[in-house]
């Protein structure tokens, strides 16, 4: 199911972009945020879970996310080059679970080991880090299912993307309870909240919900996104 | 011999417009070029047949296996496609080994020396491809697409964007590996690369097969259809009542410009029209077709 050849060349691809400077803004302006904060604000400030837990759950991770997990795959989708890896027998199944495992790697060392670092840095909050740590590694492997999967559906996964983080996880599911049932992000709070119990955290889902949840979506998300590519069609050619 | 490549009566549409309307083609081994204007539906039909579109009618199958959703067929199968984008940022050997490795051969080192020797590119595989001319960007691919040793390669508009000495190098490749018993099927809408490379031909000409089978006798037909040919010489006058006297003219014009000739057969008048001249002390100043685009080729193989 993992294909080490596919997950070199995605490694080389998705590192050696211009665009891989992006990956770390977000992770460098958390921490860089962390430093200030602690040394501006006395010992026994509460801001610690609305920093780390807003700004690395509803910026950092889903933002870093989106843009490993729509390029490991449709990157190459976009320019071309897709067709020189879907022309060999690898099951499609194996380049799926490969870019995913590739993406959700990606996003855990410049999304969730940031959030570990910032959570550190922060004072009084070394069970906090480690509980923010672990519902980020969660957001990281479901973020990357859903997003090598958009990226396989659509030409436009990081612009739907985009509108999924800030609309629908931004704003409705904080407006709405129901919606949280569909955010990948409340998912990540949830498995944070459930390992450090913290109400400023704003965790709407239960840890057991959040997992089985962020399962499914997962599962289904690869499921169809192997289907999808299993009819992979040269288009935009007519001639 | 049986033919490596079988289509049976495949149509692909896009909505309401109809790409490739109803095509029956055999391919065996040897070069076979597919020839056709831009938009004949070239493209779609070797991207159904690599396995990149579904038929939206019709049966088409490469060693007797359906090619669509079915990765095994590439076993036997190497597809050079027409865009120019591969991983610019391996080397060509790191490209073709990776392509080795895709396929789990046993031998991978041997695989891709192998390929890389064959398209002559020893030279600069330790070279990032990003750094490859056009040309040895697609002798890279060519390498890519052997290294399994397919029994059918499908080529896309190989000789786009190569210099004159790249094409012919190419060509001797194609034909080389044509000669070895390979099923090689290329295309182009460029009459003379086809002319040079294959020994048999389909024509496309708006989703539809226009001709099929040895290129010389579509090639004489192609060159026996009517043409109409500007003309200006040293005295109009005289050459148009020597022209007229031979069967292959069918009507000559004295134009203010020069004489319009309308001849019955393209190549008896492209091979007699200097000795008539010569016999009579008459000078050409310029010859030139007026219709030589290949759809009006097309078009006339496709009323007759």
């Amino acid at each position: 199911m993992f294909n080490p050849t596919v997950a070199g060349i995605t490694l080389r691809a998705t590192l050696g972009r211009r665009r891989a400077f992006l990956f770390a803004i977000p992770a460098v302006v958390l921490i860089v945020l962390t430093l200030v904060l602690r040394t501006s604000h006395p010992a026994g400030a509460a801001w610690q879970a609305h920093v780390l837990g807003d700004f690395g759950f509803s910026v950092l991770l889903p933002l870093t996310a989106l843009i490993i997990g729509t390029g490991v795959l449709g990157a190459e989708i976009d320019d071309g080059s897709a067709v020189h890896l879907l022309a060999t027998p690898v099951r499609r199944t194996e380049v799926i679970m490969t870019k995913f495992a590739v993406a959700a790697a990606l996003t855990a060392v410049f999304a969730a080991l940031p959030e570990l670092i910032a959570g550190l840095i922060a004072p009084h909050s070394g069970k906090l880090a480690v509980a923010l740590f672990a519902g980020a590694l969660a957001g990281a492997v479901i973020y990357a299912a859903v997003f090598v999967m958009a990226s396989v559906l659509t030409g436009r996964a990081i612009a739907l993307g985009l509108l999924y983080v800030l609309i629908w996880e931004g704003l409705l599911a904080n407006l709405v309870g129901g919606a949280r049932i569909l955010s990948v992000a409340h998912y990540s709070l949830g498995v944070a909240n459930g390992i450090d119990h913290d109400p400023s955290l704003g965790a709407g889902l239960t840890l057991t919900t959040s997992v089985v949840l962020g399962a499914v979506v997962t599962i289904g998300a690869l499921v169809l996104a192997a289907r999808r590519l299993a009819a992979f069609a040269i288009k935009g050619e007519t001639t | 011999m049986t033919a490596a490549i079988e289509l049976t009566n495949v149509s692909r549409w896009y909505g309401n417009v109809v790409a490739v309307n109803d095509i029956t083609m055999s391919i065996g081994p040897g070069v076979t070029g597919l020839l056709g204007p831009n938009g004949a539906g070239k493209s779609t039909i070797l991207h159904m047949i690599s396995g990149f579109l579904e038929p939206s009618k019709g049966e088409l199958t490469v060693d007797g296996a359906a090619t669509w959703r079915n990765p095994g067929t590439y076993r036997t199968l190497g597809l050079v496609p027409e865009r120019d984008s591969v991983y610019a940022f391996l080397t060509g050997e790191q490209f073709v080994r990776s392509t080795a490795k895709l396929h789990k051969l046993p031998d991978v080192a041997a695989a891709t020396r192998h390929a890389i020797e064959m398209t002559e590119m020893s030279a600069a595989a330790d070279r990032r491809i990003s750094t490859y001319s056009k040309g040895m960007r697609q002798r890279i691919k060519v390498a890519a697409a052997l290294v399994h040793d397919p029994r059918v390669l499908l080529l896309d508009e190989p000789f786009n964007g190569m210099d004159p000495r790249q094409r012919i190098h190419m060509m001797e490749l194609l034909a080389k590996l044509g000669a070895e018993g390979r099923t090689i099927l290329f295309s182009s809408h460029i009459l003379e690369e086809v002319e040079r490379l294959a020994t048999t031909i389909q024509v496309m000409v708006a989703g539809r097969l226009a001709a099929s089978g040895d290129f010389r006798a579509i090639r004489r037909l192609m060159t026996s259809r009517p043409h109409v040919f500007s003309v200006t010489s040293s005295d109009d006058r005289r050459l148009a009542a020597a022209l007229v006297a031979h069967p292959y003219t069918n009507a000559v014009e004295l134009t203010a410009k020069g004489l319009q000739v309308r001849a019955s057969d393209f190549g008896a008048f492209c091979a007699r029209i200097a000795p008539v001249a010569r016999e009579h002390g008459i000078t050409l100043r310029e010859l030139r077709p007026t219709d030589e685009s290949l759809e009006s080729v097309f078009g006339y193989l496709i009323s007759n």
